[in-house]
């Protein structure tokens, strides 16, 4: 664990003994298991695991769309209670609203009450502008009168952080905004929120089960076990801030990767039985 | 070598491709060879014509009634019955499936209850809708608006509830509120949805119109046939079904007009 990076400043979000059990009696699934968690203001941290480790739940719990069964959930400063315009949230498909164009989808949160607040006119006129700027930062500016069912899966992902980046959230989660996009379309939206990261500075949470995608984005990896679904083990990744793609075959990269790929294997039983295979073809061959 | 041949697979593939030309051929020939059959049937007389009368003879007697016996006005009150009836229904339907499909505990609340009215027969009302409300204009209302209102209750409440979640959660997390979700959310990604329900519904009310004309009126398209049939003119009746099956085709182009002009993000595919 390293906590030394938490120590100085506030931590942006802060998990104790977070707890999430599915259903009663002996039916109950013990999805999450006292989860301890500080995530520092502006970092950029992963979390992975083998399905069922309880990531997108741990996730979901801190965009409030999920609630904890015990223990504590803060961020900036406040109790989660619920959904808000302060933890955005990117989805792996279907968020996007199909009849509005991209740029209307962009622009949604300026619809709602609570972005707008008491805006002075000076404050809508900026935020006119940045949807333009987030329309030319993601590359959709000939895009921008286009429906979402007119583009690819990953134009539509641009879009969709963009959605989520319009309104400056101080937290932005993403579980597993990539999962449904191809390996190529997948490299390019690395660096793209690799890029987004640095220029805007807001926290990400990220939540992924492509351990590569893990350690290429984050500062820090959380990797989870599951049943019940825990935090296993949290790696600082020894890579410099501004990350290329050529660093993915760096000796450190791939020792930092086979690590946590052990770790995954080993805690969620997932190895391959070998033997087993051998004795299955061999009944098979007869 | 051999020559090079497109692997395009035959329009009897499952799902296979057709050109546009082929499909109105087919679809023209669809409709044409009923007719014709008709048409024999009745020109070679092998049914005396008061059963049988051809093409002609409605065409006649269509065209008499509009001149001498009032076409217009019964088509007039038949349609207005049936958007009467049916715009009370929605209007009713829209606001109560849009609760049920949003909210849990209206859903439990009034689902189980309309799931269940809605295998009552509406045409087995009748009798209780005569003794309760009469034989007048309110009465064909009353039976349109049961025949239709459970189901579109359910269809509009199911609407709703196939918005995809994914939709909600990335508004509440961008700080939308339950009204604005609803407002802003729910009712633009169903309205599609909703728009079909109204077309097939408005489909259902023709159906209860023309039973309740039946049953109780002095005027409309159903009455109509019906009295034709007390006096022998096939013709009138064959005139009525055709009249009520064009007004019935009309409106759901109209709907469908409706839905590609409303809807472009539907049906503009890159």
């Amino acid at each position: 664990m390293d906590a030394s990076e938490v120590v100085n400043a506030q931590p942006k979000v802060r998990l104790r003994g977070v707890e999430k059990i599915f259903g009663e009696g002996d039916g109950a699934t013990v999805a999450l298991e006292k989860v301890d968690l500080d995530i520092a203001p502006a970092s950029f941290t992963t979390l992975v695991g083998a399905s069922g480790c309880g990531k997108s739940t741990l996730l979901r719990i801190i965009g409030g769309l999920d609630y904890q069964t015990g223990g504590e959930v803060i961020a900036n400063g406040h109790p989660v209670t619920g959904p808000g315009a302060d933890r955005a949230m990117v989805f792996q498909q279907y968020s996007l609203f199909p009849w509005l164009t991209v740029m209307q989808n962009i622009r949604f949160s300026r619809l709602l009450k609570a972005n707008r607040g008491e805006w002075t006119s000076a404050e809508v006129e900026a935020a006119s502008g940045r949807a333009e700027a987030l329309l030319n930062l993601m590359g959709l500016a000939r895009n921008a009168n286009a429906y979402p069912n007119q583009l690819s899966g990953g134009m539509q992902q641009r879009v969709a952080i963009a959605r989520a980046l319009m309104p400056r959230p101080p937290i932005l989660l993403m579980d597993e905004p990539f999962g449904a996009l191809d390996a190529q379309t997948r490299e390019v939206m690395h660096d793209l929120i690799l890029h987004v990261f640095n220029l805007e500075k807001s926290t990400i949470i990220f939540v992924t089960h492509d351990v590569e995608e893990a350690i290429y984005l984050g500062q820090r990896v959380v990797v989870m076990a599951p049943r019940p679904g825990r935090i296993d083990s949290v790696h600082t990744v020894p890579l410099p801030e501004k990350r290329t793609q050529d660093m993915k075959l760096a000796p450190e990269f791939i020792r930092m990767k086979r690590d946590i790929v052990e770790r995954i294997r080993e805690t969620s039983g997932m190895k391959t039985d070998y033997d087993l295979l051998e004795k299955l073809s061999r009944q098979a061959s007869l | 070598m051999a020559t090079a041949r497109t692997a395009r697979p035959g329009a009897w593939a499952i799902r296979g491709p057709m050109s546009q030309r082929q499909y109105w051929v087919l679809a023209a020939v669809g409709l044409i060879v009923p007719f014709a059959a008709w048409w024999l049937l009745a020109s070679i007389e092998l049914m005396p014509k008061v059963f049988m009368p051809g093409p002609a003879d409605v065409w006649a007697r269509a065209g008499a009634w509009l001149r001498e016996d009032d076409l217009a006005g019964d088509t007039l009150i038949s349609i207005s019955r049936v958007v009467i009836g049916w715009g009370l229904s929605l209007l009713i339907a829209l606001p109560l499936g849009l609760l049920i499909g949003t909210y849990k505990p209206v859903q439990a609340l009034l689902e189980p209850l309309t799931d269940f009215i809605r295998y009552m027969p509406a045409v087995a009302f009748i009798p209780l809708v005569m003794l309760w409300i009469g034989i007048d204009e309110p009465s064909k209302i009353a039976i349109i608006f049961i025949g239709t209102f459970f189901q579109m209750v359910l269809m509009m409440a199911e609407d709703v509830r196939r918005v995809p979640l994914a939709q909600i959660e990335g508004a509440q997390t961008l700080g939308a509120s339950r009204g604005e979700i609803i407002q802003l959310v729910l009712l633009p990604s169903a309205k599609p949805a909703l728009v079909d329900t109204m077309r097939v519904t408005m489909g259902w009310a023709w159906t209860y119109l023309v039973v309740a004309e039946l049953v109780a009126a002095n005027s409309g398209l159903g009455y109509s046939i019906l009295k034709a049939q007390r006096f022998l003119q096939t013709d009138k009746i064959f005139a009525g079904i055709i009249i009520i099956g064009l007004l019935g085709l009309i409106i759901d182009q109209l709907f469908r007009l409706w839905h590609r002009k409303a809807f472009p993000w539907m049906h503009r595919k890159s």
